[in-house]
């Protein structure tokens, strides 16, 4: 056992933090967020330090890093309010390539991914699907040697910027079946995929997707016909892992940023800071945020291990870590009192990014079933 | 002791309700969720009740009161929650009104409570200040008396709605030598008076509800301040009472149970079933409903007492922690319950034509807005922080 980074882990969180603070600061994001393609530069930046292709094998134009070091990144990432789509491109994208992908699909693919040339979205939730990864609509007709996808998909996090749409569709079976569900790579600008693009609550732009009639080549599909639910299973818990460090980075951040303004907010004659009973809420933000550290790396570890096991640890620490989020940020408003609910301070835009996370590819809710089924499973 | 309405309740109740349908405006309905009321929305069922007499319940009935018992007042919001009013806004009715009533000059009562009641003047609060939160006493505001007028300069914040006030009612510091609360004085000040301006401020949620006000050589005439000079904290404690009393929001609370249930139908849960089959979702529904019907004993006990003769006393903190924490269980609920679709951001998308934008559910749009705005109501009023401290203090003697 060891809780050690290596050095190289321990250099890739100071260059983010180093761009993040002369790059990314709140006003700069904030310029960023409101022009069309501001994150263009930074997509550039992500590319250039090498954190797109930290995470990808080095025979694709990778460096051949692990999911230890995607949470390094993500937790970075979280402190600074990153909102380029990160996860669903270097994790989701990219491991569906990895765990499924031809040998011809990954030379073309993470390859472009690693130099910064392709964003990918995940076009996986459906508008009645909540977060049941099985309950796939969309269908994918065979026709010939391709298929034929009719659909919708909603809320997908990064098609705005997407050159590359990942889909679950239906190549058989009925709504709810996992069996039949295949995953397929094609580029956005094909005939027969419109978007509707839409800002989200918390800065990050997604887009409600639409095929008609769209003509696929047998060449995009991922990994076998019918049989792609492990898969699926397997990269949204890649990604609810990073998304958990982004958590994790955003919850340290409230914790701190609480603490400063306790120690400088002056009432009743003294720092707010020495009455007990914020003393207390901010101990308690405290243990919540270790615990989520604690819970964040814990899945990240266990990314590798059999099925099972994987998938109670990951849904063990989106339960936990959404109840911690949920509770700093709402500890970390309260405190910061009329300032909290602002939009000129940050903490409230921390606040909203980890509410907005626990919706994400399913809340807390949603992974104590889960984690309940696997336990009753395993028994 | 009982529960049940008698009939003369009920004949009244089923009197309101056949009011609000005839006269409620049909384009108000349901607009508040759609986009930002104006001035004239605000204002529009208030003067509708103004006219009918209705638009001050709770005053006494020489200042236009209703003279209606605890219990019909309690009918009368349930009916108006049930139909989803826009109420009276309470800075003019519940908070500066009784201030007026209470502690001002006849003279200051005929010029004022007229325009309050009839909803012809929008009132706003100029209490707290950028370093005068949760310590209201430490105001700095300062106003200066120079023959018949004060001099008035400093800044006010968190003014809601302000940006659309006539009139507001200030704290001002009108002595610095002794204790911060004994040089306070209550001032009622027109917003269009030179050296007042307003800035609004941007929220989480994205919308502009609040405000900073700066006053400037504001020239206040004396005959607008209410009560004794350096008197105003006696006016202020019994305006913040009077404030919390009204923040439980029950009947709106309920109100919104019921909508929390009707998306609960609508919502599928992961299996295909409905969210309100779902066993975690209901137990949650189930739990606040309890808490909610807890708070509206206590807050029907509660106005029983006052009704008998004594005004809100420092139990109404009570109702204002429990009655927010419950509003703000229902908003996390309700984001809950909407999922994926929570996360959308339609604030500045067109509401109508070729353009508008309807992704996922109506019910939706809102959920995660209103969730992140609700902080709010945990903070203002005093925060729940300082109504623990108040009923530690003047319930428990601690």
């Amino acid at each position: 056992m060891n809780f050690d980074y290596t050095d190289e882990q321990n250099m890739l969180r100071d260059s983010i933090a180093k761009w993040a603070a002369a790059e990314y600061d709140f006003d700069k994001r904030r310029a960023a967020l409101a022009a069309e393609d501001g994150w263009k530069k930074n997509w550039a930046t992500f590319a250039e330090l090498g954190l797109l292709a930290a995470p990808l094998p080095e025979e694709y134009g990778g460096l051949g890093g692990s999911a230890i070091d995607v949470s390094v990144v993500m937790e970075e990432f979280g402190k600074a309010l990153v909102v380029e789509p990160y996860v669903s491109t270097a994790v989701i994208g990219a491991n569906a390539l990895k765990y499924a992908g031809s040998t011809a699909q990954k030379g073309e693919r993470l390859n472009a991914i690693a130099a910064g040339d392709c964003i990918v979205a995940f076009a996986q939730a459906e508008p009645k699907s909540r977060w049941a990864l099985n309950d796939v609509s969309t269908s994918a007709k065979k026709d010939g040697a391709g298929y034929v996808l009719n659909g919708q998909k909603a809320v997908v996090i990064g098609a705005p910027q997407a050159c590359h749409l990942l889909v679950s569709a239906r190549t058989a079976g009925s709504q709810r079946e996992a069996k039949g569900v295949s995953l397929f790579l094609i580029p956005k600008n094909v005939k027969g995929v419109t978007t509707r693009d839409y800002p989200t609550m918390d800065g990050t732009r997604a887009a409600e997707v639409y095929f008609e009639n769209v003509a696929l080549g047998g060449e995009h599909m991922l990994g076998p016909a019918d049989a792609a639910m492990g898969v699926i299973e397997r990269i949204v818990d890649d990604a609810n892992a990073a998304y958990m460090s982004e958590a994790v980075g955003a919850m340290r951040m409230m914790c701190s940023l609480t603490q400063e303004y306790c120690k400088t907010r002056k009432q009743f004659g003294r720092a707010i800071g020495e009455f007990q009973v914020l003393q207390h809420r901010m101990v308690d933000m405290f243990m919540a945020a270790e615990e989520s550290a604690s819970m964040a790396l814990l899945a990240t570890l266990k990314l590798d291990a059999v099925d099972a096991e994987r998938a109670k640890a990951v849904s063990a620490a989106k339960v936990s870590i959404g109840k911690a989020s949920r509770f700093i940020g709402q500890a970390a408003v309260q405190t910061h009192g009329g300032m909290g609910v602002t939009d000129e301070m940050r903490v409230g835009h921390y606040f909203k990014r980890v509410t907005m996370l626990d919706s994400t590819l399913g809340n807390v809710d949603h992974h104590l079933k889960r984690y309940m089924a696997l336990s009753a499973k395993a028994a | 002791m009982n529960l049940e309405f008698s009939s003369e309740e009920i004949a009244f109740r089923n009197e309101v309700r056949a009011f609000i349908e005839a006269n409620y405006p049909a384009h108000l309905k349901g607009k508040g969720l759609r986009e930002d009321l104006s001035k004239e929305d605000f204002l529009a069922w208030h003067k509708i009740l103004g006219k009918k007499g209705w638009s001050a319940p709770a005053w006494p009935t020489e200042y236009g009161g209703t003279g209606w018992t605890a219990t019909q007042r309690y009918i009368w919001l349930e009916e108006n929650a049930r139909a989803e009013t826009v109420p009276p806004l309470p800075f003019g009715v519940s908070m500066v009104g009784p201030v007026i009533y209470t502690f001002g000059t006849p003279e200051q009562k005929q010029r004022f409570l007229p325009g309050i009641r009839l909803g012809e003047v929008w009132w706003a609060q100029g209490y707290s200040e950028p370093g005068a939160g949760s310590d209201l006493a430490s105001l700095k505001t300062k106003a200066v008396r120079e023959g018949d007028h004060y001099i008035v300069n400093g800044q006010k914040t968190w003014t809601t709605l302000g940006q659309y006030a006539d009139w507001g009612f200030f704290l001002v510091r009108t002595d610095s030598s002794g204790k911060p609360q004994e040089g306070i004085s209550f001032l009622l000040i027109d917003m269009k008076s030179p050296g007042v301006s307003v800035r609004p401020i941007k929220l989480l949620d994205g919308g502009y509800e609040v405000n900073d006000v700066f006053l400037d050589n504001v020239k206040v005439p004396v005959d607008q301040r209410i009560y004794e000079e350096n008197k105003g904290w006696t006016c202020a404690k019994f305006l913040l009472a009077h404030e919390r009393a009204g923040i439980a929001g029950v009947a709106r609370s309920k109100r919104n149970v019921e909508k929390l249930k009707s998306i609960a139908k609508s919502e599928l849960g992961g299996d295909g079933k409905p969210l309100s089959e779902d066993e975690d979702f209901r137990r949650k529904l189930a739990e606040l409903e309890i808490d909610l019907s807890a708070l509206e004993m206590t807050e029907l006990r509660v106005l029983a007492r006052e009704h008998a003769g004594k005004g809100p006393g420092p139990e109404s903190s009570l109702l204002k922690v429990k009655g927010t924490e419950i509003q703000q269980r229902l908003t996390e609920l309700t984001l809950e319950a909407v999922g994926n679709y929570a996360q959308p951001y339609f604030r500045d998308f067109p509401k109508d034509g070729a353009n508008a934008f309807p992704i996922g559910p109506d019910y939706a749009h809102h959920a995660a807005p209103i969730y992140f705005n609700w902080r709010k109501a945990s903070i203002y009023g005093g925060s729940n922080e300082i109504q623990r401290n108040i009923i530690a203090k003047m319930v428990l003697g601690l």
